[in-house]
């Protein structure tokens, strides 16, 4: 079994670990040690279970996509993380975290956001526990994710622009860790994704592997393959984590723009070892992706353990490859995936019929969320086509 | 005799390495010089601004390195873990001629990466500690760490503030190190540096001198302000 809980010192392989600024260290030994404790308390994970019943809407369907199945010669069934309350699987953590800052006697939320998802769940979190959030976005999404802005400011929630480096998520990760080192004492930091210092990578997980543990239970038999996009990989660590013990092979699908898995090098960032796009000096370099929620440099470390030990393997498509898979699916099945998601299908509609995804294999792809975040993308793009 | 030692981000402009003498000349004792970094997680606005300036400029670790012999007094090198993580970093410093080493995001269960390496070298690698810190925890950092202790003055990122924290002046009178304790952050005015010496060996001031550069002051105005601060620290 590959994707455990890692020692106390938060490594994988030699990924992961704590590497934040000391002001920072006692805040994260107490969500460590807090979420040690609720996690193996059962009473806690019937309350979380019951959230994500009564107000997640879980458990998600699994839906073959029968007419998707038949063009591209695979056998595909879809995760729905669209279906959840909010759209979008971030909710599963959100909620998870609200749950467990109530537990630490925390008062409020602190929370980054790319394209916004994870903002507007951990809005939708604070609101059901009355707990006061403020979601630092970078200036560049807001700008292209108002929406998401607007749902966030409608359910209470303070959003502060970010205006340094590439204004997207990496600053705006980076001015939420700030913001948190004056306000442990009151505030948890209810991060999105599978990165950041221990315990951050394997909390999110475990918060996300109800992803996994629901479409293992409900697949027949074993998928061949279990395939899922990557930014800083919340959505494919949870899947993953319902399918490392079994004989299917795990894809991690990333925007060539953000391919830290793919294409980046050991380094240090946010907290932890792991994967990032460098250049030769070190420096962090900026990361674009049409898909907002994969606009991030690096991966979680321990999709980096799971490349080296050649568990998962990890690869990039482009922009337009997505953008054409998402009108596939809308075409074929009825249904406007995130462009998140649409990087998943669209290496499987590439790969289909390849020796890396032979033909009349079984393929389970997580749809880690739903189009409607992203019409306006998709407007600007149809009309630039048309010019 | 209280140490100061003033910082500044390498390679903020082209006549960078000029403050290096001019604050030397002012009383700086040790000087902390900031190979800039893409994400620095743990500072404010203005050293945020200077290292994305310093950056657009083309500075690179090494031309900072290329700098340091300008400095007159011992050159203290502060950097994130990504770029002090790199091979051969503490081999790089001591060539050229850095006596010491700071990284933000490097506490205490991470130090090992490069406690070693900076030893070999001949690099003092000085750890932080900051107003969160537990006392046992405290004390095992004093003790590994090299050349001074860091002391955060407040749990905050770096930047100029109005007051000094009391969290600051009882941090530093709490800490027993056998090198000298310096505080850091937030250190602006000469009486705060006064302050700081009443409980500290000395005082790193940072965002207070970057804010002049960026407005455009000159080596002289930057040793003029060096040389207030000297002065409140020798007059207490």
């Amino acid at each position: 079994m590959t994707m455990r809980t890692p020692a106390r010192n938060g490594r994988f392989g030699e990924y992961g670990g704590r590497w934040v600024p000391e002001s920072l260290v006692p805040a994260c030994l107490a969500v460590a040690e807090a979420f040690e404790d609720a996690w193996a308390d059962d009473g806690f994970r019937g309350q979380l279970a019951g959230l994500l019943a009564r107000h997640v809407g879980r458990p998600t369907p699994s839906t073959p996509a029968e007419r998707l199945s038949a063009e591209l010669g695979v056998r595909v069934t879809l995760k729905r993380e669209d279906l959840t309350h909010t759209g979008s699987h971030k909710i599963n953590n959100a909620i998870g975290q609200a749950l467990l800052a109530q537990r630490m006697g925390k008062r409020r939320l602190v929370a980054e956001t790319g394209a916004g998802m994870h903002g507007v769940a951990t809005a939708t979190a604070g609101a059901l526990f009355d707990l006061p959030v403020t979601v630092f976005m970078g200036e560049q999404d807001v700008e292209r994710q108002s929406h998401n802005v607007f749902r966030m400011r409608y359910l209470g929630a303070e959003v502060v622009p970010v205006r340094s480096g590439s204004r997207t998520l990496k600053d705006a990760t980076s001015e939420a860790m700030r913001h948190w080192v004056g306000a442990t004492e009151e505030a948890h930091y209810c991060l999105g994704s599978v990165v950041g210092p221990h315990p951050y990578p394997w909390l999110v997980r475990e918060f996300q592997r109800v992803i996994g543990d629901e479409a293992r239970a409900q697949h027949p038999g074993t998928p061949d393959y279990v395939v899922a996009c990557v930014g800083g990989g919340s959505n494919a660590a949870g899947t993953f984590a319902g399918f490392a013990d079994t004989s299917a092979r795990l894809v991690g699908v990333e925007a060539i723009g953000g391919s830290g898995a793919t294409n980046g090098q050991v380094g240090v960032l946010h907290g932890s070892m792991s994967l990032f796009l460098q250049d030769e000096h070190g420096q962090i370099r900026e990361a674009h992706s049409i898909a907002a929620g994969l606009d991030y440099p690096g991966v979680g470390p321990e999709h980096a353990y799971l490349r080296d030990l050649g568990r998962a393997r990890y690869v990039a498509v482009g922009d337009d490859a997505a953008v054409a898979a998402a009108a596939q699916l809308a075409r074929t099945e009825g249904i406007i995936p995130a462009l998140e998601s649409a990087h998943a299908l669209a290496w499987v509609a590439e790969a289909a019929g390849t020796e890396e995804l032979p033909a009349g294999s079984s393929v389970l792809v997580t749809l880690s969320g739903r189009g409607d975040k992203d019409i306006a993308t998709l407007i600007a793009r149809a009309e630039e086509n048309v010019a | 005799m209280k140490i100061l030692m003033p910082y500044l981000t390498g390679g903020i402009n082209p006549q960078w390495t000029e403050y290096l003498p001019a604050m030397a000349e002012s009383g700086a004792d040790w000087i902390e010089v900031g190979i800039p970094f893409s994400d620095p997680t743990l500072d404010g606005a203005t050293i945020q601004e200077a290292s994305t300036a310093a950056l657009a400029n083309g500075t690179t670790p090494q031309t900072v390195l290329d700098g340091l012999a300008a400095s007159p007094v011992p050159v203290v090198v502060s950097t994130y873990a990504n770029l002090a993580l790199r091979k051969g970093f503490c081999t790089q410093l001591k060539d050229a001629g850095a006596t010491g080493l700071i990284v933000p995001d490097l506490p205490l269960e991470e130090a090992p990466a490069l406690e070693q390496e900076a030893a070999d070298a001949g690099i003092e690698l000085a750890l932080l500690v900051s107003p969160a810190t537990p006392p046992e925890r405290a004390r095992e950092i004093a003790a590994r760490s090299r050349g001074f202790v860091y002391a955060v003055s407040s749990m905050s990122t770096t930047g100029e503030r109005d007051h000094l924290p009391a969290s600051a002046l009882e941090l530093a009178a709490r800490l027993q190190a056998d090198c000298p304790v310096l505080l850091g952050f937030g250190i602006s005015q000469p009486e705060h540096a006064a302050a700081a010496a009443q409980v500290a060996d000395g005082v790193i001031v940072g965002a207070a001198i970057m804010r002049r550069v960026l407005g455009g002051a000159s080596p002289a105005e930057v040793g003029a302000y060096v040389a207030s601060l000297r002065a409140a620290l020798d007059t207490r």
